[in-house]
This record gives C-alpha cells, structure tokens and sequence, in this order.
C-alpha cells in the first residue's frame, strides 16, 4: 500500500492528466467544474497560418475600417520619424548663426520650420485619435463575433464533442482564449504594426544621414532584440508554468472545500495544509521565475538604451574628430547638427524594441488562444442527412392527412411525418410514438461495442422500463433513439421510418426527455417553463405545471411564475427542480418520453409528488425509463433488465418475478442496483 | 412542507460583507501577510531609487559630453566622459535589475503568504462561517484574487516608487540644466496629469460593471454548456444563440464605450509630446542663439528633449498604476473578508481531552443556522443516548435529521440549551479530541483523490495494513475492493467517480470505523447499498464495536428496525422515541413511512401465496 505523504502529488498527476477523454456514460458525475485550461504544446507551423487566418478574419468584419486604421498607423509610424529632420536642420541654423547671439536673424527661418512641424504634429493627432477609437470598435466587434461564432458553432456540435471534451476546457476558450485574443488585437497587433514602419521609417532617416552610425545602432538593437527573445522565451514559459500550477491549486482547494466536512470531522486539517504548503510553494517558485524574467527585461533594454545612446554619442564624436568622412545618402559631412538628432532617434529606436519586447508574450498568448478558439471552430457539426419533417396536419375520418399551417383555424394539434420518395411522390404518416428498435448495435469508441443486439419494442402509449447497474448500457439507448449517438448496426424506426431519414430537430421535437440531473437556465420559472415550447402562452405554461403537480409550490415562491432563478437554480429544492423540468416536458407535449430518474436520495413524501407529475406527464404517451430505483417500474408495460449492454431479461413484473432471475435478485434487494 | 428549501436562502444582511472597511483596516491586515519577503519589500523600493537616481544623471553628462564634442575638444576628453556615462548605465542596469528580482521575490512571495494564511484560516472556520462564502467563491478568492493582489503590489513597490520620484528628479535636473526653459513641464505635467487621471476617472467605474456583465455572460455560456443535452433535446440551439448574441453585443457595447474613452490617452499623451518638442525647439534656439550658448547649448538642447519625454511617460504609468490598484481594491477586500472572518466555534480555555464515553445527551436544545431565534431549524430538543446504545433516527427531507446529529461533533454549536458527550458539554472538550471521539459518515459522502488504503487511513494514519483491511471487511467493502486490479492501491478521481455510490457509501464507513470512536453516525450513509449488505454492516457493528454508540439516520425502515431506539423528526422537534414495534403501533409518520416502503413486498407476498393456492 502506498504510503499516506505523496497525495499531493497524486493531485497533480490527477490534474495534469484529466485530459483524457471520458467514458460517455457516466459523464453527468464526471464533470470538472474548475475552469483550468492545462496548456497544450504549439505546433510550431501553425501559429502563421493561425495569424493569417486570424487576419483574414478581422479583414471580413471590417472591410472599410481595418485598412483605414492600417492606413493611419503606416502614416503616422512615417510621421513620428520626421521631427528627426526638423531638429537637424534647426540645429544647423542655430550652430551657424549663434555666435552672432542675433535672434531676429534666424527667427524667421525656424519659425516656419516650426510651423511646419505643428502642421505634422496636427495631422498626426487627428490621425492617432482617430486610429484609437476605431481600434476600440474593431476589437470589440470582433471579440464579440468570435464569441458568437464560438457559441453558435458550440450550439452545432455533436453530443460526443461534449462527452469527450471537458466543461472547463471548453469554458476556457470563453475567458482565458477570448482575453488573449482582446490584449493581442486590440494592444499588440497595432503596436506592433505601428513599431514595425517606425523603425523603418527611422531607419531610413538614419540612413539619409549616416550609414556608420545607423550601423552602430542596428547592432546595439539586433543585441537588445537577441536578449529580448531569451528573456522573453523563458518568461514566457515559466508564466505557462504558473498558469498550470494555479490550475494545481485551484483543484486542491476545490476538492478540500468540497468535502470540507469530511475533513472536519476527521480533524485532517493539518494534513490539508501540509498539501496545501506544497502546492502553494510550487505556484510560488513558478510565479516567481516567471516574474523574474518579465521584471528585469524592463531596466536591462532600458539600460542597454542608454549604453547605445552612449557608444552612439562617443561615436560621433570620435568621427567629428577625427573627420572619418560620412557615408550617407544626404551627403552630409559628419557634424553636430547630424550627431543630436542621432541621439534622439535611438531613444526612439531603443524605446520600439522595448514596446515589441511587451508585445511579443501576448502576441504568443494570443494566438495560442486563437488557434484553440480555431480548434473548436473547425470540429466537425453534428452531421444531418434526414429529409423526413414533422409537419402539422388534419386526419379526417377515413384516416387521410391533409398538411395545414399551424395558425389555421382547423388544426387540431395533430401531426404527421412528411416522406418525400426518390420518385418524387409524399406520404404522410401520422405522428403516433411508435419506436421499434431491431438488433441494435453500437460503440463509442471503434472497436468498444457497449450495446450487443438490442431490440425493443415499444407501442404508442406503453411504457417500457430499462434496469440494470451504471454502465448497463440504459442511457445508451435512449441517446440512440433521440440520435444523440448514431448506432453501428440494426435499425431504429420511429413510427415504421428509419431515424436516420427524419430530419434530427423534428425527431427531437418528437421525443420528450426529463435527465436525471436537472439543468434550468438563468430566467424566471416561467422562462424555465416555457423552454420547452417556446410559443406557449402563460396559460399553457401553468396548465403544464398544474399537470405535474408544479403548480403548488410555484405559487408559495416570492414572485410567483416571474421569481427569477440563478445559478441552476440553486434556490429551489431538488424536488422543485425536478418538478419544474417535468412541467418543461409537459408544455413541449410530445408522444414519446425519455425518463432518467434521479438517483440522488430524496425522501419519501417528495418523490411521492415527484413520482405523480411523472406519471400525470406518461400518461398517453410512450416512455422510457431509465430506473435507479425498482419501485417505479412496476406497472410497465415491459421491463428490460440490462447487463453489459446486453438484455438478459425481458417481460411484465409479474412474469420477472416468477421467473426468480435478475431482476427477482435486484427486487429483494440481493444485488445493488447502482 | 419538505418541497420547501433546506437551507435558508441568505438574506444580504446575514452575508457580511466587508465594503465599509476603510482602506488602511484592509491595507493592514493584507500586509500582515508580508512576514519573511519584508526585506525584499523594502529593498526594492531602495534600489529602484539607486536605478532611478543614475537613469536621471545620463542625460546631464550626454548634455556635457555633446558640448564637448562641439566645442571640439581632444579625444581622451571625450573618451572619459563616455567612459563615465557608461559606467552610469550600467549602474543604473545592475540596480534595476536587481530591483526587477527583489520585487519579483516580495510579491510573489506575498501572494504566497497571502494564499496560504487563507488556506489555513479557511481551515479553522465552522460552518457557519463556510456557509456564508460559497467554496467556489473562496477557491477564486484563493486563485485569481490573489493573482490581481500581487500583480497590484508589484506596480505598488516598484513603478509606484519609480515613476513620482524619476518626475521629480528629471524636473530637477531639467531646471538645473536649461532654468526657465524648464517651466514648460510646469505647465505641460499638471495638463497631462489631469487629462489622463480624468479618464481614468470616468473609465474604472465603466470597466467594473462591465466585468461584473461579462462574468455574467460567461456564466451563461458555461450554464448552456452545463444543460447542453437538454439544449439539444429541445432543439434550442437556435434560441440559446439568439440568447447569448443578444448579452454578447451588450457587453460589447458597454465595452467599446469605455474603450473609446481610454483610447483617448495615446493622443493626449502625443499632444503633450509635441507641445514640448515644438517648444523646445523653438524656445530653446532661441534661448541659445540669443544668450550665445550661456543659458543653453545644443547638448542640453537635445537632453531636454529626453528629459521631457521621462516625465511624461512616467506620468503615463502612474495612470495606469492607479487605475490597476483601483481595479485591484476589490480583490483585496474580498481577500480581506476571508482573512477577517474568524471561526464562531472557539476552542476552550481550558479544555478537556478526554472522553468518558459515547453517551450523548441533548438538553433543550435549539438551533438555528442563522443564530437567531426566529428561523429555528431545531427547537427543545430533548434526547438522552446511553453509551453503546443503537439509535434510529427516520424523518422526511427538512425534518433536521442531519441538523441533529451534526450538533454532535460541534460541526455547528447550539443556539440554546446544551449538547453533552460522555458527560460533558461539548464546548469544554478539545475540539481535536471531541472529534477523534465522535466518527460521522456523512450524507454527502466525498472521497479525494488518492489511493483506496490513503483515503481509509484518513480514519487513523498509523493504522496497520491489518486494521484497514479489518475495517473494510467490516463495512463489507473489502470483497470488491479485492476485484479491482490494484486492490487498495486503486486510485480513486477526485470526487470518487470512479467508485459506484454503494462502493463510495462503504468505503467512508470503513473510513468512520477506521478511528474506532466511541460514538458512531451514520447519516443516510447505506442508502444505495443493497438491503443485504445493509443488514451485514449493522451486524458487523453489533459484533464488533458493542460498546460505541450508534447514530443511523435512514430513509428506509428497514434500516433501523433492529435499533434500540427509533427517534421520529417532524420539522424540527423529535415527534416521537419508541422501539419499532411500539412506533409502528401509535406513531403516524413512522407507520407511513413504514407502509409507503414495504406495501411492495407486502403484495408480494400474496403474489406468493396466489402461487401456492394454484398449486393446490
């Protein structure tokens, strides 16, 4: 047996290694609450295409406005390059005229030089006015049709996609990818752009004035760039380190506070914070290299600056001594009017690449947010090819369906499926709550069958029972008939059509589900109500409530129909929860019922009332139950006992328990049912 | 009546909340935190003044060494001036530099102090107190709280310090090397200071209700993540997109507008920048040409110009400290709120250690969560328990069962009356040593992550390889604990996922009886076991642990019938004590309970007895 001292890091391998993917079904429990996103190594060739996709994009959402802002950065990165020039020349002037100390004699020239340089200066604010606010607009837009592109696509994706992905890794392309990308394309693409023609327009002022010392210069920034990317690398990586390690944490103290009164009543605190300690120096180390690297960049490329500054002053002033001649594309001999504004512009060059430095580790945040949000985007959406549609319609008395709009005044609330055939004919079906299913085979996973030979018969109106252990394969099932899962072999038919040919969001329509664990949405009880038909009125929505048995309870609530709930509505009760999403079934009014019941214990006069809104809603309808408990089981028309995601055993109760097998077993309570 | 919630829904008032705290009670008590990274705290400051000091020096001696170069002086002047300059740079590189460590070291090393102080205070809270914080609430509080705090702190005791103090020294130097010239920053600083605290000003207000708006988009999108099968069983994704596009381009409006003001610094800042360029430019040759270089020459010219751009750009930081330690108070408030909550359950002063027995008796005990009178959950309660006596307790959802019994172990203390173990009133024993004494199976039955045997040795840390094993036997655990792979050394996921309720229920039994306590509960802790195994546990208890008292609160009957006494609750008080003969003959509640759970096998049983009479 393993010794007691190394739970800490079992946390952490637990932690680093929960992105394997889940067994589908038991997935509900399996669910990790905490939003970490444990980072995954970058394909090195992707990142540009990532960029250029990223680009392409934000060029789609705004086809005027991105250029302009592209058009006011390239100009006033040219602009800022100019007073360079303006500073020469007045110190030319003033370096020929000082001696005479005769101000109105140069007062004119410089003056309009100055003049000049406002006239620049003007253009420039109104340019980068105008740039800033449109960057705003841009980058909020488009973070806003990312997340929407996001959420839509997310809408779209199958069952599996959430079966084998985690909840808060998908959550944390919401708030960790959808930050990143915010910094990246509202602060560094346009710095970067903009230091980009900086520097290219400096340089070529350098250039105009001295090739010698531009090169001086260039070396000192090619140094600064080369420390820029070691330090930058390495607090790029230890601040990945952090972000795992607070991931580390974060699950620790979740899963203390979780079972916070365990570890009360077994006065293992003292244990807890030794695991804690441990963890917590661990973020520390990290957080602290991380911050190391960042902190010290900032003085050493502002110092390495200064050094430039420095070799750059004695530079010019050893050539303006010794008379080394220039090489220059202005022709300008070396000066003093030449070796100022030198000086300036490596502030201005030295101050570039310490905006770059800045900008480099969200560029690389960012686009790894980007690439996931890609990810995410690029997974293939649930596959649809069923043409068979669930249309509204009259049956008169020798059974002959006529389609009619729903708004007509003759409708009578009854449906039937539309067949189109390959010879272009129609046939209409009428909506009844047949489901057959014929040998049934499925997987999960290519070569894990979990459901052998499954084949169930189910009549409009009767109620068929599924019992067996977790992992019997009973939620299976009904995820087939609702085609949440596609099966490998065999056949379903809904009312004599193949599944497979009904168009999946009328297939759906036509089947009921109430899940064992209860999911409301942020929305008053009749919002709640209301999603499952979302054309129902207000008296609809409390008739459904009133025939489960809502009603009461509802009624006693501080607001009534309109209390608003939060928080999966963590202020009801689990029966009042479940209660509500039985009413929600109620109103959507469907033939056919999927029942998951709860497990969780509730006690006997709640599921009593529970148990009626159940059977008032099964009433007329054809149901599944998937059962946790066998009292409920009993008037079943079918009860189907599960093993392995095999049917060992199949009849009435009656016939079961005479026939003393499993599900007699499971009936006195010789085996466990979960 | 039991459709009605558990708990109380807090009301505002009952969550204290620390929003009228002033700054320097929440200042202080964050600092306390410091403790072993104080040096570095106070280091850093120091030696960002050091780099601060040389930074400002280089453009005086550049002013000289360009002068030099001017007035054409010899190469070995020039040489030494640079050598000096260069020597300055690096200075001020070693300084800033080792500032850079320090600072990293103080506040990272803060925010681990931070992390852990609240981690160990959380630990000492009653419930009371955890009820008032949601865990999730204080697991964000740990994490991302601490994180804004440091990121805070960080700018606190470097730029905070760097960047007034570099605005006045540069001034300094600026009005040392150009005199009147230099009041152009007198002007230009306040403009600047003004319009960028302005914006600020308007902004911080903006971005703290929309973070509060995109939190809730978040959740919304984390809710529809939570539900998605119903999503889909509805067919609502279509519905659910419209619902999020409409709270998303919400949030982005709210956003645009507080970007487009913030969007306003970078001209501002430009429009400072070149109102000093043109004024130097122009003031400047002019004050050299007229004053032939006395007042100003072309050096100082261009350092001016540097001199200028540092004051400005160090007033662009301060901006963006404030309004980063603005946005960070509330994190230290919430921080602060978790540091100052103290437990409500004090350890004595002089406590008792030792527990005479497991006889528990209640004296007209009433409770409530909120500890007033007016919201009772248990009201004059009355219950005496002799040492190793079997108790039933059976009562619908909301009748306080599990209030009861939680009163035991002072998870939560009485409102009124008293609660005695062994004799004593449980207030006056060592909580380490009342809690040893008393193991508690809880309804909420949680494993952590770690081995079977580390989880069962939670009960008792020395335990043997034999004891473990003895106990699981017990609980009836250890027959399938021996048909996984790895036995007791399965790990089991955080949360226990990978262990059915039943084999969950059992393992914390095993846990419980792992301390070999001398009172026992066991609250609704069999409820997926098979009725079988149930019977086997309770055997296995009479048989073995004769002497400790036994707490089994249970929904079904048949889990208490062999109880010596069977406790009925009804909303709060005890409705009736007796034998279940002699309460399933007067007691209402427990013949209906009763009858509810065994009419099935009472049809049965004339199903059976059919049988028989068509054999006949």
């Amino acid at each position: 047996m393993a010794a007691n001292n190394n739970s800490a890091e079992n946390i952490l391998k637990n932690v680093t290694g929960s992105n394997q993917p889940t067994e589908p079904e038991r997935e509900p429990e399996r669910q990790n609450v905490a939003g970490r996103q444990v980072a995954r190594p970058q394909r090195r060739g992707g990142r540009g295409r990532t960029l250029g996709r990223l680009i392409k994009m934000l060029f789609s959402f705004y086809p005027r406005m991105l250029p302009l802002v592209i058009l006011c950065i390239v100009v006033s990165a040219v602009l800022s390059a100019l007073p360079a020039t303006f500073m020469q020349r007045t110190l030319e002037i003033v370096t020929a005229h000082w001696e005479g100390g005769d101000w109105e004699a140069v007062a004119g020239q410089i003056g309009s030089l100055v003049l000049t340089l406002v006239g620049i200066y003007v253009v420039s604010l109104v340019l980068s006015f105008t740039w800033t606010r449109a960057m705003a607009i841009i980058t909020q837009g488009s973070l806003e049709k990312f997340r929407e592109r996001l959420f839509g696509h997310m809408q779209d994706l199958p069952i599996s996609y959430f079966d084998e992905h985690q909840r808060g890794d998908i959550m944390s392309h919401y708030t960790n990818d959808i930050d990143a990308l915010r910094q990246m394309i509202g602060q560094s693409l346009p710095n970067i752009t903009l230091t980009f023609v900086t520097l290219i327009s400096v340089f070529s002022v350098m250039i105009y004035y001295s090739v010698w010392m531009a090169a001086v210069i260039v070396a000192g920034v090619l140094f600064m760039s080369y420390m820029t990317k070691v330090l930058g690398s390495r607090s790029a990586r230890n601040f990945v380190a952090q972000q795992k390690e607070i991931g580390v944490v974060e699950g620790h103290v979740e899963e203390v506070m979780n079972g916070q009164r365990v570890v009360k009543v077994f006065c293992h605190e003292d244990a807890a914070q030794d695991d804690f300690d441990v963890l917590n120096r661990r973020l520390f180390e990290a957080s602290r290299a991380a911050n190391m690297y960042t902190n010290t960049l900032g003085p050493i490329l502002m110092n390495l600056g200064n050094l430039i500054y420095v070799i750059v002053a004695l530079v010019g002033g050893v050539f303006i001594e010794t008379g080394v001649p220039n090489l220059s594309i202005s022709g300008l001999p070396f000066s003093i009017a030449v070796t100022v504004p030198f000086l300036n512009m490596t502030k201005q060059f030295a101050g570039q690449i310490g905006q770059i430095s800045q900008q480099i580790n969200s560029v690389v945040m960012g686009l790894a947010g980007a690439e996931r949000i890609f990810e995410l985007m690029d997974e293939p959406v649930e596959q649809d090819q069923g043409y068979v549609e669930l249309v509204a319609c009259t049956i008169d008395r020798e059974g002959n369906v006529t389609e009619c709009d729903r708004r007509s005044e003759n409708w009578a609330g009854q449906w039937a499926w539309r067949h189109p055939h390959g010879d272009g004919s129609l046939t209409y079906t009428p909506l009844a709550g047949d489901v057959r299913l014929f040998d049934v085979d499925f997987a999960y996973r290519k070569g894990h069958t979990v459901l052998h030979d499954v084949s169930v018969w189910a009549k409009p109106g009767q109620k068929v029972a599924f019992v067996g252990a977790t992992g019997a394969g009973k939620t299976t099932i009904t995820n087939l008939i609702n085609r949440f899962y596609d099966i490998e072999d065999g056949k379903i038919r809904y009312d004599g059509i193949n599944i497979n040919k009904i168009k999946k969001s009328d297939l759906r329509r036509s089947l009921g589900v109430v899940l064992q664990d209860v999911n409301l949405f942020t929305g008053s009880v009749m919002d709640n109500i209301r999603f499952g038909r979302l054309d129902a009125t207000d008296e609809e929505c409390m008739a459904a409530a009133r025939l489960v048995g809502a009603d009461g309870f509802i009624k006693r609530l501080p607001d009534g129909y309109n209390t608003m709930l939060t928080d999966n509505g963590s202020n009801l009760s689990q029966g009042q929860r479940q209660l509500l999403s039985i009413a929600r079934c109620a109103v959507a009014d469907p033939p056919v019922m999927i029942l998951d019941e709860a497990t969780s214990s509730i006690d006997t006069h709640t599921e009593a009332i529970v148990q009626r809104g159940m059977d008032a809603l099964m009433t007329g309808r054809t149901t599944f139950v998937i059962a946790h408990r066998l009292s409920t089981v009993q008037n079943s028309d079918a009860i189907i006992v599960l093993d392995h995601g095999r049917i060992i055993e199949r009849g009435s109760h009656d016939e079961l328990i005479a026939k003393k097998g499993t599900y007699y077993q499971l009936y006195t309570g010789a085996f466990e049912l979960e | 009546m039991s459709l009605l919630p558990k708990k109380p829904v807090m009301d505002q008032e009952f969550v204290k909340t620390a929003a009228h705290v002033n700054y320097a009670t929440v200042g202080r008590k964050l600092t306390e935190s410091v403790r072993e990274y104080k040096t570095a705290a106070v280091v850093t400051p120091l030696l960002v003044l050091g780099e601060v000091v040389f930074e400002v020096m280089i453009p005086l001696y550049t002013a000289d060494l360009i002068d030099a170069i001017k007035s054409g002086a010899n190469l070995s002047q020039i040489l030494s001036t640079g050598g000096v300059l260069a020597l300055m740079a690096l200075v001020s590189l070693a300084f800033g530099a080792a500032a850079g460590l320090t600072c990293a070291k103080a506040s990272t090393g803060f925010a681990k102090n931070l992390r852990k102080d609240m981690f160990y205070n959380i630990q000492t809270f009653s419930f009371a107190v955890i009820d008032r914080f949601s865990s999730s609430s204080l697991v964000t509080r740990i994490t991302t709280d601490v994180m804004n705090v440091q990121m805070a702190y960080m700018m606190l005791i470097r730029t905070a310090i760097r960047s007034p103090f570099m605005l006045v020294l540069a001034f300094i130097a600026a009005y040392s090397m150009a005199g009147w010239l230099a009041l152009v920053f007198v002007v230009i600083i306040p403009v600047l200071a003004v319009a960028l605290f302005a914006v600020i000003r308007k902004v911080v207000p903006v971005f703290r209700r929309i973070f509060r708006k995109y939190d809730a988009l978040n959740e919304r999108a984390e809710e529809n993540l939570a539900g998605i099968r119903v999503v889909k069983s509805y067919v609502r994704e279509d519905y659910e997109k419209e619902k999020y596009d409409r709270a998303a381009t919400e949030v982005q409006n709210d956003f645009t507008y507080a970007e487009r003001i913030l969007a306003l610094n970078a001209p501002i800042m430009n429009f400072c920048i070149y109102t000093v360029m043109v004024f130097v430019i122009y003031a400047g040759s002019f004050a050299i040409v007229s004053t032939r270089g006395e007042l100003l020459d072309v050096g100082q010219f261009s350092s001016l110009i540097t001199y200028g751009f540092m004051m400005l750009m160090q007033l662009m930081m301060l901006s963006m400290i404030f309004a980063q330690v603005v946005m960070s108070e509330e994190n230290a408030r919430r921080i602060y709120e978790v540091l100052d909550a103290k437990t409500t359950i004090d350890q004595p002063a002089d406590p008792v250690t030792e527990v005479a027995d497991g006889s528990i008796d209640f004296d007209g005990v009433g409770f409530s969560y909120r500890g007033d009178r007016d919201h009772e959950a248990l009201r004059g309660i009355d219950l005496h328990i002799r040492s190793g006596e079997v108790i039933g307790v059976i009562g619908s959802t909301g009748s306080a069962k599990s209030t009861l019994v939680q009163l035991i172990p002072r998870l939560y203390d009485v409102t009124e009356g008293s609660v005695r173990v062994g004799g004593r009133d449980v207030r006056d024993y060592d909580l380490e040593t009342l809690r040893d004494a008393v193991a508690m199976v809880l309804q909420k039955n949680v494993l952590f992550s770690g081995t079977i045997a580390e989880n069962l040795r939670w009960g008792n840390e020395h335990a043997t390889d034999e004891e473990v094993l003895e106990a699981a036997r017990l609980a009836q655990a250890d027959e399938f604990v021996q048909t996984f792979p790895n036995k007791y050394d399965t790990y089991i996921e955080q949360g226990g996922t990978n262990v059915s309720g039943g084999q969950k229920q059992r393992l914390c039994i095993a846990r419980a009886l792992l301390k070999r306590p001398k009172i026992l509960i066991l609250d609704d802790s069999t409820s997926a076991v098979d009725t079988k195994t149930d019977r086997l546990i309770r055997e296995g208890f009479r048989n073995y642990l004769p002497e400790t008292t036994k707490v089994i609160i249970a929904q079904r009957t048949s889990s208490v019938e062999d109880a010596d006494r069977i406790v009925v609750m009804d909303s709060g008080t005890i409705n009736d004590i007796g034998t279940h003969e002699e309460l399933l003959r007067r007691n209402a509640i427990y013949r209906e309970v009763y009858l509810s759970q065994n009419k099935q096998s009472h049809d049965e049983r004339e199903l059976g007895e059919l049988e028989v009479s068509a054999d006949e």
